[in-house]
């Protein structure tokens, strides 16, 4: 018998006897279970409005608490300049990028050596790089949180061994909230899911000394979120 | 050598004394307790979304055999190797092995505390393997080779001060006290560990049975990076990990990061589905998860507190937990402390020898009030109490409750009490504070209330 045919027999031996429902100790009912408790995440979690204007503005306040740094672009013209002060201001000499169409323009405007990371790449050469740029599945104004996966966004390293990183996104990626952004990969991937799925919620961080809040713990130090 | 009882009571005795220890506690914990209390308050219905984790929960450890396989087929059919292994030994040979066959000297791990349970580091380094730490809290304390004193927060005992002198002395640096610098130095240090590392090691929040992947929690980038660059990655993980469908994560992360840390969502919460598929430029070649049971199974087979594998690890038990807040984690003397490891620790490790942790409580029900799943955690220790008791009564106890009985039903004996306490607490400060007083172990913390001038059935006699 494999140890996998020994686990599995303690488990069935172990259900044989039925448990209690969750919450059988706090006196009173509570609702049978539906089969998929979790559908109704939606009513429960923090709210959110259903305008676009509602949604991005909780986005913005989202991204300014968490510390990154969000642009909402009207244009790519606009984009382009935002781009190149951010060029400007941090001093870039090298980034790194993956191709898209957004990353492609972005890298032509910022005119820099570029690390690719959709092709063979060394990990010395990305982590000197001075920033990640990439693009990206999901905002979701819910959380804040942009969503990645190693096929959107250049690989597993890209978004996180830079010290900045910068994520280009087009305004109908804002999501309302975390089931919906479930129900985006489950739609978009379910045939072939990518190795990697990441909700990257501000800038990397630590608390681990006396809780106090140090940003660029091991990932990146600064997170910019242009939408555009 | 102590057993774990006297352990348990000696370093207790010692850190409720300690000014200093309890103070650098209770300022991390009230600065938890804020934000938390944010966050909770952001929800539309906070006990809504715990009943309905709870019930999630429920519905993944009761058909726990369905989902596993599910889990365990669905990612071995993406290229992942899937090992199971029944007890910490097993695992740990697994893990060697793969090392081994990677001909691999040095592995950096992201934080995992069934890597705690099953002493895997002790394992390694035994072994002469590099293994490093990558979690800034885990990193600490690995470097004051110690335990972590908080599933969450590993190095919640030290204050900048102690982790100064600490990475000036091992690191041979010269940092300030800053947080921030501290923690840059703790990145300089770890960033090259992650770039030569043959095999990235992990542990897991949850096991999504529908897509087969596994979910990891963090704030600082140190798991995504583990997961990236070495060309060997391991996961291990107890089997009760398991939630059904891709989309309970929508509930089950903001719960996590409330309940663990305060905030809203954590930085990074992350999927892996495998080793790097065609068509992908990096992540590892390989990948191996390695499921574990030590003892889960037996925990599953008690229908009383099955739930208690509802766990996941947020903390938050321990931060509410008077008893925690006073003796502190490295006092437990197991990997999971507070009042979720009083309940499990006896089912893991031996009810009679770690049945002292459920009498250490005060039954306040805190941990069952913010337990984001439900567990009635304060029920749990009183079944424990229950359980040892049934299963080796106490003589002590035994005797004393006969006693009891005896006076308490002989009115004639019973009448005496009264006078005889009175006389007895006259005499009382001749021995009090000695090692003569028979009541020793209650009077060197406290006073004995006074016992009143008459008996009730005395004052009602003068009285008509």
């Amino acid at each position: 018998m494999t140890e996998r045919e020994k686990i599995f027999g303690r488990i069935r031996e172990a259900l044989t006897v039925q448990a209690p429902l969750p919450g059988h100790h706090g006196g009173g009912h509570h609702a049978p279970l539906t089969g998929n408790p979790a559908a109704h995440a939606r009513e429960w979690l923090p709210p959110v409005g259903d305008s676009f204007e509602d949604q991005l503005a909780r986005f913005r306040a989202n991204a300014a608490e968490l510390k990154a740094t969000f642009y909402l672009a009207n244009n790519r013209e606009e984009l382009a300049k935002l781009l190149l002060e951010l060029r400007d201001v941090e001093g870039w000499k090298k980034v790194a990028s993956h191709g898209g169409e957004l990353t492609d323009a972005a890298c032509k405007t910022l005119a820099l050596p570029v690390c690719r990371t959709d092709q063979p790449f060394n990990a010395s050469e990305l982590e000197a790089c001075d920033a990640g740029i990439t693009e990206c599945d999901a905002l979701i104004a819910q959380t804040g949180s942009v969503l990645v996966t190693n096929r959107s966004a250049g690989g597993r390293a890209l978004s996180v061994l830079p010290p900045h990183h910068v994520v280009i996104a087009r305004r109908e990626q804002l999501l309302r909230d975390l089931p919906a952004a479930f129900e985006l990969v489950k739609k978009k991937y379910a045939a072939n899911y990518p190795s990697m799925i990441s909700f990257i919620t501000g800038p990397s961080r630590t608390g681990d000394i006396e809780r106090i809040l140090v940003l660029g713990a091991h990932g990146p130090k600064k997170l910019t979120i242009f939408c555009v | 050598m102590s057993s774990p009882s006297q352990q348990f009571t000696e370093q207790a005795e010692l850190l409720t004394h300690d000014l200093r220890h309890r103070d650098i506690v209770q300022t991390a914990l009230r600065k938890y307790e804020v934000v938390r209390d944010k966050s909770r308050g952001a929800f539309q219905d906070y006990q809504a979304a715990r009943q309905a984790a709870a019930e999630t929960k429920w519905e993944a450890l009761n058909h726990l055999d369905k989902y596993l396989a599910e889990f365990a087929d669905k990612l071995a059919a993406r290229g992942t190797k899937v090992h199971w292994a029944t007890t910490g030994e097993q695992a740990r040979d697994i893990i060697l092995g793969i090392i081994r066959e990677k001909k691999a000297r040095s592995i950096i791990k992201s934080k995992a505390m069934t890597s705690e349970e099953i002493h895997l580091n002790h394992a390694l380094e035994h072994e002469g393997f590099e293994v490093v730490e990558s979690d800034l809290g885990e990193f600490i304390v690995q470097l004051r080779k110690e335990a972590p004193y908080h599933i969450v927060f590993p190095a919640m005992h030290l204050t900048r001060g102690d982790i100064q002198e600490l990475f000036n002395r091992e690191l041979k640096v010269h940092s300030s006290d800053s947080p921030e610098e501290l923690t840059m130095v703790a990145r300089r240090v770890l960033r090259q560990k992650y770039i030569h590392a043959d095999i990235g090691f992990t542990g897991a929040n949850f096991a999504i049975a529908e897509t087969g992947m596994i979910s990891i929690t963090e704030n600082e980038g140190n798991a995504r990076l583990t997961a990236a660059l070495p060309k060997t990655m391991v996961t291990l993980l107890g089997i009760e990990k398991i939630l059904p469908r891709l989309e309970d994560l929508a509930l089950f992360l903001p719960l996590l990061a409330t309940s663990g840390t305060g905030q809203a969502l954590t930085c990074y919460n992350t999927l892996y589905g495998g080793p790097r598929q065609p068509g992908e430029f990096d992540g590892p070649e390989e990948y191996h998860v390695v499921l574990l049971d030590n003892r889960r199974t037996e925990l599953l087979a008690d229908p009383e507190q099955r739930d208690a594998l509802h766990c996941i690890r947020c903390g938050a038990c321990l931060n509410v937990c008077p008893i925690f807040r006073n003796v502190g984690g490295h006092t437990y003397g197991t990997t999971y402390s507070g009042p979720i490891g009083s309940v499990i620790t006896p089912h893991l490790r031996g009810l009679q020898d770690w049945k002292h942790l459920s009498f250490s409580s005060s039954l306040c029900g805190a941990c069952s009030e913010t337990c984001p799943v439900k567990i009635d955690l304060a029920h749990h220790l009183l079944q424990n109490r229950r359980n040892a008791s049934a299963e080796k009564p106490s003589f002590v106890w035994r005797t004393g409750f006969r006693i009891f009985s005896f006076i308490f039903n002989r009115p004639g004996l019973y009448k005496l009490i009264g006078p005889l306490g009175r006389i007895g607490q006259k005499l009382h400060p001749l021995v009090k504070g000695t090692r003569l007083d028979p009541a020793y172990s209650w009077t060197k913390t406290r006073e004995a209330p006074k016992i009143a001038p008459q008996t009730f059935k005395e004052y009602w006699r003068k009285r008509n």
